[in-house]
């Protein structure tokens, strides 16, 4: 049973293999990315069900017993931010494949996309599923990697700068998670997160403090954290569709679940945590007022997605099982719409040839359907009820309240204050770019890289995947009570740790 | 808890140093150059978390169980200096086709930097056209 933890991450990187040996065959790369993601779609399901019926799922690599060697854990938190990041994948690969077979014909095979789609597929997963700290490096590693290649491809002169930026920011994050991994070492001779929680309870507070707080900022990186986020803005925007939607969907979540997972399995702390409340507070303000400064759709969007980090360090600041069963609700909620609006986004594009607000209009008539599908994850995003942003929010707001200081109260009142922010800013992408007068699409104004903007049409498989996607945020809002209480029942696990712990370092081998 | 002998401390910290000021350069080359570095001071801090053990061998039958270096932390740098490695590889053909495409090793300002910049000429700009109507006021 256990064997099925390493699923998730070794079907997608041996079918990377088998993808880029039939890089000639365009059919055969598609079918067999939609297969193995599809696949494991139904694995993560099934790890799902088992994780939250007969408790974490471990698997022991090579039979090394678990302080010692590498331990894929499938508890209830992992299995459900997996099931819904695959979710999200494949829908995403649907719309690629739809556009890729609009704008360039059926028999145009991409040698590098597929595989290397799978190879972020293995990464994520790992991410999700490790138990020890050198693996966790090793899964962002492999999910990066395969992120440079995804922004960097086909790269114009236009691009290459972000694309730069986002390597160089990326890379240097990673040497302080080596330089973590390696102080965490010297201070506690183990990696193992289980293993890691009951030794740092033997150290002095100060290097646990300045640990802690190391992992904070390395994640922070990751996560898009004010002050840390100024990458993600200028990166994000710069590449294809989907390519943004994947990206800004998962690998800012995989970076919240690594700092939840971390400081909450690690370390011990008393309910409600000031210096993430701080932060929180200034993620959500700074994204927010950033979006409203932009008049370029992506990056308003990309504004958007930092300011949204801050919600859900918000949940992890109140420390609590209330505001992290807050947290994983969001993090659902939020992977499943942020993904959709890029996916809108590229199709919003397709009609009007620009990304500049103020030049866009009318397009409420020119495509109701689009309207539709953007207005549902806006509205969604910006938690008004009854779409799946509300359930998280009000969850969140009330984990605030619960808080019962002055500064969680303030913090809640920021909560209210972005939330509005951010229906403003989705009402303004709205008047401008659905009302208004009908506009002819500009021409694409670089024909020759991979951005095919302005055409005037869009393919059924493009509009298709988008409407998967924006049926599934309304599906997490339809199945807000069960989500809520497996929610809930990850969140108690998180705090309690016993589980994880028992399940990690008292199995023996094998399992 | 391990501890680091000075030396080592003194060479982590200057590998350090030079790693961060090369990576807050213009020159596309030199950021480079400061990432391996700081790749290189990570890796060592990574073997030197062993302990103070680190020069014997791991080896089952040749060193006494009780003083061999510690070999999880030497397994952890040769996996991290195999993805530093290839990241640089990667790195330098993403700097070569920067250069390929722009002419130029430098980085540039970013989207908002550039506006910020247009920005204040525009207001310089309208500033010195107010002066020159008040001047013009003032003589008249």
């Amino acid at each position: 049973m256990s064997e099925l933890v390493a699923v998730p991450v070794l079907l997608p990187l041996a079918a990377a293999g088998l993808s880029m040996a039939f890089g000639r065959f365009a059919d055969v790369q598609r079918l067999l990315g939609l297969l193995v993601l599809g696949v494991i779609v139904v694995d993560a399901a099934v790890l799902l069900y088992f994780a939250d019926v007969h408790g974490p799922l471990v698997l022991h690599l090579g039979g090394w017993a678990a302080p010692v060697g590498i331990a894929l854990v499938a508890d209830r938190l992992a299995a459900l931010l997996l099931l819904i990041s695959v979710v999200v994948m494949f829908a995403v690969l649907l719309y690629s494949i739809g556009q890729r077979i609009t704008d360039y014909g059926r028999g145009a095979a991409s040698t590098t996309f597929h595989p290397i789609y799978l190879v972020l597929c293995s990464g994520v997963s790992l991410a999700y599923l490790t138990g020890d700290l050198f693996n966790l490096f090793v899964a962002f590693e492999i999910m990066l990697a395969s992120s440079y290649v995804l922004i960097n491809r086909r790269t114009t002169a236009s691009r290459v700068r972000a694309g730069m930026t986002y390597t160089i920011v990326s890379l240097s994050s990673s040497v302080l998670f080596l330089t973590m991994i390696g102080l965490v070492y010297a201070a506690t001779g183990t990696v193992n997160l289980a293993d890691l929680a009951l030794e740092m309870g033997q150290l002095p507070p100060a290097p646990v403090r300045a640990l802690a707080l190391l992992m904070v900022i390395v994640f922070g990186v990751k996560s898009a954290m004010v002050p840390l986020h100024f990458w993600l803005p200028d990166s994000y925007p710069n590449a294809p569709a989907p390519i943004t939607a994947i990206l800004a969907a998962l690998l800012t979540k995989v970076g919240i679940y690594a700092m939840i997972r971390t400081q909450i399995v690690v370390f011990e702390r008393e309910p409600s945590w000031p210096l993430m409340l701080t932060l929180a507070m200034a993620t959500m303000i700074i994204g927010a007022l950033g979006a409203l400064a932009q008049n370029d759709l992506n990056r308003m969007l990309s504004f958007l997605l930092v300011s949204h980090i801050g919600f859900m360090l918000f949940g992890l600041g109140v420390y609590d099982i209330a505001g992290l069963t807050g947290v994983i609700l969001y993090i659902v909620h939020h992977i499943t719409v942020q993904a959709t609006l890029f996916l809108v986004s590229g199709l919003i594009t397709r009609y009007t040839g620009t990304v500049a607000l103020s030049r866009m209009g009318g397009l409420a008539k020119i495509s109701p359907l689009v309207a539709v599908l953007f207005a549902v994850p806006a509205l969604s995003l910006a938690g008004v009820p009854p779409f799946s942003g509300f359930v998280a929010k009000l969850a969140l707001l009330r984990s605030g309240i619960g808080v019962g200081t002055v500064w969680g109260y303030v913090a809640t009142g920021v909560v209210v204050l972005t939330s509005l922010l951010t229906l403003y800013a989705v009402a303004r992408v709205w008047t401008r770019a659905f009302w208004g007068q009908v506009r002819e699409p500009e021409g694409d104004p670089d024909p020759t890289d991979e951005l095919v903007v302005g055409t005037g049409d869009t393919s059924p498989g493009m509009v298709q995947a988008t409407g998967v996607l924006v049926l599934s945020t309304v599906l997490v809002a339809a199945l807000a009570g069960p989500l809520a209480e497996i929610s809930q029942r990850a969140a108690t696990d998180l705090i309690t740790g016993e589980a994880y712990r028992t399940a990690v370092l008292g199995g023996g081998s094998g399992g | 808890m391990n501890t680091v002998n000075l030396t080592m401390a003194i060479v982590l910290g200057g590998l350090y140093a030079t790693g961060f000021y090369l990576l807050l350069q213009r020159s596309l080359m030199r950021v480079l150059l400061g990432i391996v570095i700081l790749g290189h001071g990570a890796n060592l801090l990574l073997q030197l978390a062993g302990g103070s053990q680190a020069g014997r061998p791991p080896m089952l039958g040749d060193t006494p169980i009780g003083r061999m270096a510690d070999p999880l932390p030497q397994a952890m740098a040769l996996t991290a200096i195999v993805i530093t490695f290839a990241l640089t590889t990667f790195l330098l053909a993403l700097a070569y086709r920067a250069w390929q495409l722009l002419g130029h090793d430098e980085v540039q300002d970013d989207v908002e930097d550039r506006r910020i910049r247009r920005l204040e000429a525009e207001l310089a700009e309208a500033d010195e056209d107010t002066e020159r109507e008040l001047d013009s006021e003032a003589t008249r």
